[in-house]
Formats: structure tokens, C-alpha cells, sequence
């Protein structure tokens, strides 16, 4: 079958939920620690039962990012990651079976060209592009080229952001919406915020785009504390920590913890 | 360049042309929006208005001076130099003026606590004496590259009550010291202001460091008149994120008839590639939250800059410069560290003023500006900050002994990270 990428994300959270559970969406950077390797670890993460994968697109000056993912894009920048390397990935991610969307910020998107850069995601298989430091407002070039490879534009909301806003940004995104539930950078964290519950609850009022929240989740008991109200539970540096400490198998390990966690959450 | 450049929101607020605008997490946009109404908000208040005017006076010491410099003037082909002596406020730099204006914003705010970035350690001072001042909290971060060779500059902020942290990530200058501080905001923006210390960053700090620094473009147009009897030729200043820069053109920028010149820095030449010449060799891309002419590759990856000046080490620049630049209204040069300090020597022996290695670079523009508008021509150059912070490292490129004295050990000190 022929899916546009706004659709391939639409069925994997629709079968989600005809499961009664959220969705186990993991992130690793393109290229870390070498291109071979991320695609090894990627392909663990898909095996360990990770139903949606955030290739990073590893940028110099990553500000939403805390020490952990800042030293491994240094490392897959060291290691010569390009936007060619994110698109290599991206297909690995894609012959899996498994949905692959791009976390990139703003400038290298920029400097590829933006119609280039959907046209060749869409190429490779990906389904979307999360873009952190990329606001509504200097947002419409990128969502009329995303829109033009059916490609999905995924935005951010805070537990700052208004109503108002919330409203604004669901309006322009696709495919799901990523709730960043800590004021702050990535990492993991001891507790999950108590913010993401009640920003959850705020853009309910908003859409019917499935939710996703992400920040600061690192293990099984966090993911299923989320996964009982939010569509889909996101984990980053908790398996860049896992793939330093335990490589492929300790990637596949931690991926099969969360997809428990998430499994038996409801 | 592609089609990418193409987001021509000229009209929007924020932006210069395609330049500017906000390019943040969104976590930042509410605090960005609540900084743009307080700005507002307090520059259309007179309560406001006087409190600052009245710091500007007399915690500053402003009007500065207009200063001739004859002496200097003879080496510019006879031209007519003024400087204007922003080294003579207090702290000893212009960046007092903008931090001034947005510690009362920040208490305007209810936050308790202020951050910033530095690079020549200036806006960090500036920053934590308004702190001091004000009774708020404040936390400075600097490049570890940047505390040694101002290690002046980080003393004077501890003994102000500020906490320094020094940062070790990328080339560890003004860049990742921005980088730092944005995440410390990101986390703490419900009580605390970030104090950006340039033109740069996401709207509305552009627009609102420059009207904070406007009192410098004001004062020069009413001190020239004064002397001349008549608007100057060329106005002119040294531009790292371009604040004195802005300060300084915002007073003449609708007289046609002024040429706007901004001198950045060309490191050890920018066929070496290691300089800070955003405008000789950098591409419009987005960096810390705005568009703008950035130094980076083909992958929009930022490439790291060189200067031996801290405040001019940055691979980024105002996005009104880049607006300026390309629609031809400012034109800008880039000035090599060697000829940086030939005018440093020049100024401080022709005119009795160590000026900041920053400030030498306008002033070896100037050098050039004078020549080629040749002896009846009337300039003023910003004399944006002093050269304290800067003599351990003029010391060592001229090869001034000082082992035996104080400034010795404190090379030594500087030198031993
Ligand atoms: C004395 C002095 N001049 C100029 C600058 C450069 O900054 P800007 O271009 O914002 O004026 C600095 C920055 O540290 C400085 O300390």
C-alpha cells in the first residue's frame, strides 16, 4: 500500500488504541556514535518493540538538549554525521516496518533547502518532522513544504504555552502533538513532571490529534505512569544513556522495559 | 541559497526583512511575550522612564562625552574623530545601558533573578552590578576559553555577589555561553529574566536592546550639532552581536546622508578562516533564535569563530545588521587582530585612552574611514568600552614585561587554565 506519511502515523496510533495502550515512540541521533552503529541501535530499539522512532538530525548547537543527547550529537557530528546519514537511518528505520520521523532543528533544515529536504525524507520512508526550535509563526514555509510530500509537521506545546496558543499550534500540526511536559532541557529525570497530566488535559480541549509526551521519561514504571493518559510516551536520552552503557543490547533491554511499562499501563 | 529564504515577513513585528523573528522552543514564547509587553509597556511609562533616565545619570554618569581626537585624527588623514565615551560609564562600557533597562524590566516582571552570557566579561559585569544594585540574584555564564583571557573581568563579578559558571562545551566562547544560558532559561523562566547582552536573539530582543542603547545615537546627534554645527559624514563602531553598533546608528540611520560603518572582526585574516567575519564569509541562517548572517557549512552546522578579542567572538551578528548590510544602508569590513591592535597602541599613545581590544577594531576602521573621506570630514567612532580587562592580553602581544609586578601574576594566574 501506498501510505503518505501523515496517514502511516494516523494507523500506527489508531492500532494503538484499538489495543487500549499508548504508543512507545523512541529517539536516537542519526550517526551515534558512527552511522553503522545508529543503525544498528535503531533497529534494536524497532525490535525491542518501539512502534515509533525519531531519527535526530545532529546539529551544533542543540539548546533544548541537556548534556547527555549535546554529547552524543558532538559525538555523531565527530563522527561525520550529515542530513545524509539522518536519511540512511531513516530508511533502516522504515524496512523494519517501523514509522520513522525526523527530530531536527531549524538551521540545517534551512540550509538543505526545505522542499529538498521533505522531498527526500518522503524518498526515504519518513512520515514526519519534529522541529523544536521552530515556532508557528516562522512556521509556514516548512508546513506548506511538509504539506506538499504529505509529510506530517510536528509541533511542541509547553506547560507555559496559553490556551490560545495550544489551540493555534494544534491547528498547523500532523500526526500527533508533542507535549514537552518539563520547563527545561532533555534528560532523564528521578520523577515524571506533574506538569505533563494537566497539559495533556489542555490540548484535549484542543484536538483530536493523538498526544505524545515527551521529556525526562527513562524507564518502565515512568513510561506506564504516562501511558494511562497520554497517547503516546517519548524517550530520548534515556537510550543514548543505554546505548553508551550497554550498546545494542542494552538499547533492545531498555526498549523491552518501556514496551512493558507501556503495555500493562491501562 | 534555496528557496528556504524565502520567508520574506518583513512586515511582522520582530523581523528586518527575512531576518529576525523567533526561532525558540516553545517553552520560551510565553516568557518572550511577556518580556515584549513589559517592554512596552514600561518604555510608555513616564514612572518607568524616569527611573532609568535617572540611573542613566547618575549611577552611570551619563550624557559621555563627545571627544575629539586630534592627535589620533592625524593618523585618520587629518579627518575630524570624535569619539564617544561609553568606556567612561560605569562598569566601563556601554552595556550598562541596556542592562540598566532590563533589570527594571525584570523587577517590572516580579523575576528575582537574572542571568547572562559574556564573552568579554563587560555585559557579565554589567550585569551583575545591576543585580547588586537592584537586590536580585545573578548567575553569569562564560566560555572557559573567555574566563581566562578576561580573568579580570570574572573577579570583578564574583566580588559583585555574581556566580560565574564557567563553560566547557563547543569552542567554549560567547556562542556556547549563549547556548548555556538559553537552557538555564528554558528552566527557570518563571523567576528569572534572561538579560541578553546584544542585538541578537529572538524578537524582541533586537529591538530592545537597541532602544536601550538609542540614548547613545541620541546624545551623539545633539553633541555634534553642538561642536559642528552639523550632522557628521560617517558614524561609526566595532560589531560583535552589534549592540554599540545599533546604539550608535539608530541616531542617524534615517539622515541619508551619514554613512553607517560597522568594523567585525577578521581574526588572523579571513582567508585563514579563523575569524569572526560574519559579513566577508558567513550565509544567512538561523542561529539563537533569530535569522541572520551566520558563520556555518554547507549542513547549517556552525562553524566556530576566532578573535583575539572575547566580545567580537561570536559567529553570529544583529539581524538588523544583516538587514542593514543587505539592503546597503550600513556597509561593514572586517578589521584583522594584528591591525586591531596596531590602533589599540595608536590610541592609547596619541590619546592617553587604553581602549578595549573590542573598540580597536572601530578604531582601525576608522584609521581607513578617515582616509577615505578624506581631512574635512567629520566622524564619530563609538569608543564602546576601556581596555583594563584587556592589558594581560596586550602585555603579552606587545611583549610588555611584567613578571615582577602585579599584572604579572595575573597573567600567570590567566595563563594557568
Ligand atoms: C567594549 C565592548 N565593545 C564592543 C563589544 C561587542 O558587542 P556589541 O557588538 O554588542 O557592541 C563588547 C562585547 O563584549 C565590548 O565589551
Amino acid at each position: 500500500m501506498n501510505h503518505t506519511g501523515v496517514d502511516l502515523i494516523g494507523s500506527v496510533f489508531a492500532q494503538a488504541k484499538s489495543e487500549n495502550r499508548a504508543l512507545l515512540i523512541g529517539y536516537l541521533p542519526a550517526g551515534f556514535p558512527t552511522l553503522g552503529e545508529s543503525v544498528a541501535l535503531v533497529e534494536a530499539m524497532c525490535d525491542g518493540g518501539v512502534d515509533l522512532i525519531e531519527v535526530g538530525l545532529p546539529y551544533s548547537d542543540p539548546l533544548m538538549d541537556g548534556p547527555v543527547i549535546q554529547q552524543a550529537v558532538d559525538q555523531a557530528l565527530g563522527n561525520g554525521a550529515t542530513p545524509q546519514s539522518v536519511l540512511t537511518v531513516v530508511k533502516a528505520v522504515a524496512n523494519r516496518g517501523v514509522v520513522p520521523v525526523v527530530m531536527s532543528y531549524w538551521n540545517p533544515i534551512e540550509q538543505f533547502g526545505i522542499d529538498a529536504f521533505a522531498h527526500e525524507l518522503q524518498q526515504a520512508g519518513g512520515a514526519g518532522v519534529i522541529t523544536p526550535d521552530l515556532t508557528i509563526e516562522e512556521g509556514q514555509p516548512w508546513i506548506a513544504a511538509a504539506g506538499g510530500q504529505d509529510l506530517a509537521p510536528i509541533f511542541l506545546v509547553a506547560p507555559s504555552s496559553t490556551n490560545e496558543r495550544i489551540s493555534r499550534i494544534c491547528q498547523v500540526t500532523q500526526g500527533f502533538v508533542y507535549a514537552a511536559s518539563t520547563m527545561g532541557v532533555t534528560g532523564a529525570r528521578d520523577r515524571v513532571s506533574n506538569l505533563a497530566p494537566e497539559l495533556v488535559a489542555r490540548v484535549r480541549a484542543s484536538t483530536d490529534l493523538p498526544i505524545a509526551v515527551g521529556l525526562g521519561v527513562s524507564n518502565g514504571a515512568q513510561a506506564a505512569e504516562i501511558a494511562k493518559y497520554a497517547d503516546g510516551v517519548i524517550v530520548g536520552s534515556a537510550f543514548v544513556t543505554a546505548a553508551n552503557a550497554g550498546g545494542v543490547a542494552g538499547v533492545r533491554e531498555l526498549a523491552r522495559e518501556l514496551a512493558g511499562g507501556v503495555h500493562r499501563a491501562r | 541559497m534555496s528557496t528556504t529564504q524565502a520567508n520574506l515577513q518583513g512586515d511582522l513585528p520582530g523581523h528586518y526583512g527575512p531576518y529576525g523573528g523567533r526561532f525558540v522552543p516553545e517553552a520560551l514564547t510565553s516568557a518572550l511575550d511577556q518580556l515584549d509587553a513589559a517592554f512596552r509597556a514600561g518604555v510608555a511609562d513616564p514612572e518607568f522612564i524616569s527611573r532609568l533616565v535617572d540611573l542613566e545619570r547618575d549611577y552611570t554618569g551619563r550624557p559621555s562625552p563627545l571627544t575629539r581626537a586630534r592627535r589620533f585624527g592625524e593618523h585618520c588623514a587629518g579627518a575630524r574623530i570624535y569619539f564617544k565615551r561609553e568606556d567612561l560609564n560605569h562598569t566601563g562600557s556601554h552595556k550598562i545601558n541596556n542592562v540598566l533597562g532590563q533589570a527594571l524590566l525584570a523587577q517590572r516582571m516580579g523575576k528575582t533573578r537574572i542571568i547572562a552570557e559574556t564573552g568579554a566579561g563587560q555585559h557579565g559585569v554589567a550585569t551583575a552590578t545591576a543585580a547588586a544594585l537592584l537586590g536580585l540574584q545573578c548567575t553569569v555564564y562564560m566560555g572557559a576559553e573567555d574566563t581566562r583571557r578576561q580573568a579580570l573581568n570574572v573577579a570583578r563579578m564574583k566580588i559583585l555577589g555574581a556566580e560565574v559558571v564557567s563553560v566547557a562545551t563547543g569552542n567554549m566562547t560567547l556562542k556556547d555561553a549563549i547556548n548555556e544560558a538559553m537552557r538555564d532559561w528554558v528552566a527557570s523562566v518563571d523567576s528569572t529574566h534572561y538579560v541578553l547582552g546584544t542585538v541578537t536573539g529572538p524578537a524582541p530582543f533586537p529591538e530592545m536592546v537597541r532602544h536601550f542603547h538609542s540614548v547613545i545615537g541620541r546624545e551623539s546627534r545633539e553633541q555634534i550639532f553642538a561642536v559642528e554645527g552639523r550632522l557628521p559624514d560617517a558614524v561609526a563602531a566595532c560589531v560583535g552581536g552589534g549592540s554599540n553598533a545599533m546604539g550608535l546608528f539608530s541616531g542617524f540611520i534615517d539622515d541619508a546622508n551619514v554613512q553607517l560603518r560597522g568594523y567585525e572582526a577578521g581574526g588572523e585574516g579571513v582567508e585563514t578562516g579563523r575569524h569572526a567575519a560574519r559579513f566577508a564569509a558567513g550565509t544567512p541562517g538561523v542561529l539563537h533564535g533569530a535569522r541572520t548572517y551566520v558563520m556555518q557549512d554547507e549542513w547549517g552546522q556552525t562553524v566556530p569563530s576566532h578573535s583575539i578579542s572575547a566580545g567580537l567572538d561570536y559567529p553570529g551578528v544583529g539581524p538588523e545588521h544583516a538587514w542593514l548590510h543587505d539592503t546597503g544602508r550600513a556597509i561593514y569590513e572586517s578589521v584583522n587582530d594584528s591591525e586591531a591592535m596596531d590602533a589599540f597602541a595608536l590610541c592609547s599613545r596619541t590619546e592617553g585612552i587604553i581602549p578595549a581590544i573590542e573598540t580597536a577594531h572601530g578604531l582601525a576602521g576608522v584609521i581607513r574611514l578617515g582616509k577615505e573621506l578624506g581631512p574635512d570630514s567629520v566622524i564619530i567612532l563609538n569608543l564602546s568600552g576601556r581596555g583594563d580587562k584587556d592589558v594581560a592580553t596586550a602585555a603579552r602581544w606587545f611583549g610588555i614585561e611584567l613578571e615582577h609586578s602585579e599584572f604579572g601574576a595575573s597573567i600567570e594566574l590567566s595563563e594557568g587554565r
